[in-house]
């Protein structure tokens, strides 16, 4: 069994999942398990075609299917208060509500059969047999115009870089240039969208998973014209998002709109195959690097360029080149992104968006240099350690990537491999490759706020409206809580995924952690200060006069920070005031001083041997060892879950995950489990994740940088560079598939 | 037209009307006996999601004709713990941490069951991997659910029995 050593606070110990029980026993209720009484079925049936309108339905067929209760379409689909296509935020993305009869991607929702039971809407669905008016497509990278957008990601500059490009390169004595493209990706949680609403007059009660139960109430309650806290958004558990649920997306709210047609609470479910169009995507990207070196090298110019697709209809950029602006060191930078507009649907944030597909770029531009160069991919990467970020010249709040190349490569055993590829075969005569990438992504944060309430009973609770899709906040969160108000965990009562509770922002971003746990810590402190307040004025407290600064909590009872065995547990203070609790709300945001100040960033480094059949072309990887440095851990063994899940979608990134878009009709061929390849279990390898000690003073109070999206950086590119060391061929068509190595 | 069928489910005989041929094994439990811990991943038979043991065998309910089955025993998540008493897989799961979001659970759990009553892997990990790669996890908790499944089959059918396998992890 894992070693489950306790040091007496919560922070810091490697505690198994508190939500634990509940998903091993199936009581966990995800937003689908809901059936509230008087429940309807709603299917969605989706358009065939990419670009053009829907001219019939056969709207009489489906109603006369036994068992069905309403065909929703454009013609008595609920008006919504304002116009879906608005954009009111920048997070406002456009949506497809039936408000017309238009087609702009395939998959596109474009009616919705209620029904009393599953199977009757599933049938209704497939008897609507629609008839299309269709226009001629365009899905290819490149083939639209090709355009420079306002802003990429989440409102980042399109370019940014620092010094002359050109004189860097002529300064350069060895240069590459080489061209990479990834692949479009789909998040396909494993939990589908879905919603079960009930609506009661103006007042609605919906069950759907989301990553951020502020964002969605707000953009609903906008759409259906009524006030915010009209809305009650319910999501104890989320079965993954990785960004596709990060904003509501159509099918959720078609769901709402079904229930309020009928008047009757309803359920819809999205099928898998209708999850490849209006929940989101990563798009694909064609990444240009240029690279100028001296003969050392040392960088004189790193120029990356980026063209992506976004849709016809709407604007999102993959942010690939913004690690080039904070990696490496290099005496010229230029980043610089262009898109072009494609009949699909919107992409959208996607687990470490942009720093997934730039990062494999990048890693393995680098080794295509330090081949002509001669070098150890280690030492190219050290030859350019950036000591401040580039281009903005802050100094780091904090940065262990050494000590992560270090103590990886020792884990690995680095120093033994040879320079050349192909140097090495096991026993059954598969080549083995090795590669190294690194990893890193921002240490951000969002707004968030909690309420921390201390009980006469002895007991504590936090409250706040964050999210728990597998990252382990319910656990985590407890653990903050329980330090901060100086209760053993387990007399901590954690209240989160419920839109009443006090805004928790957004589980995304890697910034959960850092912005809900910040909230949570300031909350439990103000409680305790309320508390100490009571007893450092009352003259019946040991603790009479001994002012807020100078008192400790601990283990339920508050202590003079002078003279420790003078103490008073907190239902002795509570019960002498008269009162049954204090509470305390705290805020959760990072301090722009700091972050104008200091560049926030978490490192790491990942090392990965892959083995290739030397005839056959078939790629496993064999073993990943990746070192991480992301200031506080709240909980070692789920951090090193996290960076495991990480590694895994970056195994994904390199090697499986292929959207194919038929060029003609603009569908995804291959949308469907079976056919649109993740990692299954034998395809993991042997993992380990080293968690490298980082002190961070500045990001945020507690220390805590994320660790939800970094894996994937570093890992898709050191296995990139191992098939590279295997084979000897360099493939720049990501995912690296067996027919591109033999190719 | 209406079908009565009978089933036991988690150990309970179930007498059961249907109005209706189409409905899956997987349906019935979710949306008509509210057992709800099988989830619905795909609805063809790709992730494993919806995995239930069906006679003690781990099948895809999705994939499976409520109709078809009169008769069978059918052991859902809901049915595994006795009582309070968590079956071995179950704290396994726990203890190594071989979930995230949870959504894949109670298939990847019902799914390990199955692989170990199959008794075809002994404590080979590379066996275990291939045997639960029916079992799709999008969060990548692969590593947590090997180790679960290995630590689980010790515990059930005690120490390895396949003469020259290695019980560890390869640690190449």
């Amino acid at each position: 069994m894992p070693e489950r050593q306790r040091h007496g606070a919560s922070i810091g110990q490697p505690l198994t999942r508190r939500d634990g029980h509940a998903k091993i026993t199936g009581a966990a209720r995800y937003s689908a398990d809901f059936r509230p009484e008087g429940l309807a079925h709603a299917v969605m049936a989706v358009s065939a075609v990419a670009r053009g309108r829907v001219t019939h339905l056969d709207v009489a067929a489906a109603e006369a299917h036994p068992g069905v209760i309403a065909v929703m379409t454009p013609e008595n689909a609920p008006k919504l208060a304002k116009s879906p296509d608005l954009k009111d935020n920048p997070f406002a993305f456009r949506l497809d509500l039936l408000q017309n009869d238009g087609v702009r991607y395939a998959n596109q929702p474009i009616a919705v059969v209620v029904a009393e039971t599953l199977e009757a809407a599933t049938e209704g669905a497939a008897l609507l047999a629609p008839r299309y008016e269709s226009e001629a497509v365009s899905v290819a990278l490149g083939a639209g115009e090709v355009f420079s957008p306002e802003t990429i990601g989440a409102g980042s500059a399109t370019d940014e870089g620092s010094g002359d490009i050109a004189a860097g390169m002529a300064a350069a004595e060895t240069r590459i240039e080489a061209t990479y493209d990834t692949a479009a990706q789909y998040h396909n949680a494993l939990e589908p969208h879905s919603s079960v609403a009930e609506w009661d007059g103006d007042r609605l009660t919906l069950h759907t998973p989301t990553q951020a139960l502020w964002i969605a109430k707000g953009r609903l309650a906008g759409l259906f014209g009524i006030p915010p806290e009209n809305i009650h958004v319910v999501c104890h558990y989320l079965g993954g998002g990785f960004g596709s649920k990060g904003f509501v997306t159509a099918p959720q709210i078609l769901g709402i709109m079904a229930a309020k047609l009928i008047g009757r609470p309803v359920k819809l479910v999205t099928r898998r195959e209708q999850m490849f169009g209006p929940v989101g995507h990563r798009a694909a990207t064609r990444q240009t690097l240029k690279l100028g070196a001296t003969r050392d090298g040392t960088l004189t110019a790193l120029d990356h360029h980026t063209l992506t697709l976004t849709s016809q209809h709407d604007d999102f950029v993959e942010p690939s080149g913004i690690l080039s602006r904070h990696l490496y060191a290099a005496g010229a930078i230029a980043t610089t992104h262009a898109v072009s507009r494609a009949d699909i649907g919107t992409p959208i944030f996607m687990r470490a968006p942009g720093e997934a597909s730039g990062s494999v770029a990048v890693e393995s531009a680098l080794d295509e240099l330090a081949l002509e160069l001669d070098l150890d991919p280690l030492e190219i990467r050290l030859r350019n350690y950036a000591e401040v970020e580039p281009i903005s010249h802050r100094p780091f709040s904090s940065k262990a990537l050494r000590e992560c190349y270090a103590q990886g490569a020792e884990r690995f055993g680095w120093a033994s491999r040879p320079r050349q590829p192909r140097q090495m075969r096991d026993a059954d005569g598969l080549l083995v490759g090795w590669g190294l990438g690194t990893a890193t992504y921002p240490a951000g944060m969002m707004q968030g706020e909690a309420r921390a309430t201390l009980r006469a009973d002895g007991t504590g609770l936090i409250e706040t409206a964050a999210q728990d899709m597998g990252q382990g906040a319910w656990t985590v969160l407890a653990q903050i809580g329980a330090d901060g108000l100086g209760l053993p965990i387990d007399r901590i009562e954690l209240r989160i995924g419920d839109s009443n509770l006090p805004n928790g922002g957004l589980a995304g971003g890697s910034t959960g952690t850092a912005t809900s746990g910040t909230a949570v810590d300031n909350a439990a402190k103000g409680a305790i200060a309320a508390l100490a307040e009571l007893a450092v004025n009352d003259r019946a407290s040991p603790l009479y006069g001994a002012g807020n600064a100078g008192v400790t909590a601990a283990d339920g009872r508050l202590a003079r920070r002078d003279d420790p065995a003078r103490s008073e547990s907190f239902g002795e203070i509570l019960a002498r005031a008269g009162r049954t609790s204090v509470e305390a709300k705290g805020q959760g945001q990072g301090d722009p001083a700091a972050q104008k100040t200091y560049a926030m960033h978490a490192h790491g480094a990942v090392y990965a041997e892959v083995k290739v059949d030397p005839d056959l072309g078939q790629i496993r990887v064999t073993r990943l060892v990746g070192a991480f440095a992301a200031g506080r851990i709240i909980n070692p063994h789920l951090v090193r879950s996290q960076y495991y899940g990480g590694m895994i979608w970056g195994v994904s990134l390199a090697l499986h995950e292929h959207a194919v878009l038929d060029p003609r009709s603009g569908r995804v061929m291959n949308g469907n489990l079976a056919e649109y390849h993740i990692p299954v279990n034998a395809d993991v390898p042997s993992m380990e994740a080293i968690l490298v000690e980082e002190h961070d003073p500045h990001v945020n109070p507690l220390g805590i940088k994320g660790v939800g999206e970094i894996g994937i950086t570093g890992t898709a590119g050191a296995i990139a560079n191992a098939v590279w060391h295997a084979t000897g061929v360099r493939v720049r068509d990501i995912p690296i598939t067996l027919d591109r190595l033999l190719g | 037209m209406s079908f009565s069928i009978t089933l036991t489910v988690n150990g309970a005989a179930r007498s059961i009307v249907l109005e209706d041929a189409r409905v899956t094994l997987l349906d019935l439990l979710r949306e008509r006996l509210d057992l709800t811990g099988a989830k619905k991943g795909c609805d063809r038979g790709q992730c494993g999601a919806c995995t239930v043991l069906i006679d003690g065998v781990r099948v895809n309910a999705c994939l499976a004709l409520a109709v078809s089955h009169d008769g069978a025993s059918i052991t859902t998540i809901e049915g595994l713990a006795e009582g309070d008493a968590l079956h071995p897989v179950q704290a396994a799961f726990l203890e190594y941490d071989g979930f995230q979001c949870g959504f894949c659970t109670p298939g990847q759990i019902l799914s390990a069951v199955g692989l170990i009553q199959e008794g075809q892997t002994g404590g080979d990990p590379e066996r275990v991997r291939e045997g639960m790669s029916g079992n799709l996890c999008r969060c990548g908790a692969y590593a947590g659910i090997t180790q679960a499944v290995l630590a689980a089959h010790t515990a059930i059918t005690g120490p390895d029995v396949l003469p020259g396998r290695q019980l560890a992890e390869d640690a190449a």
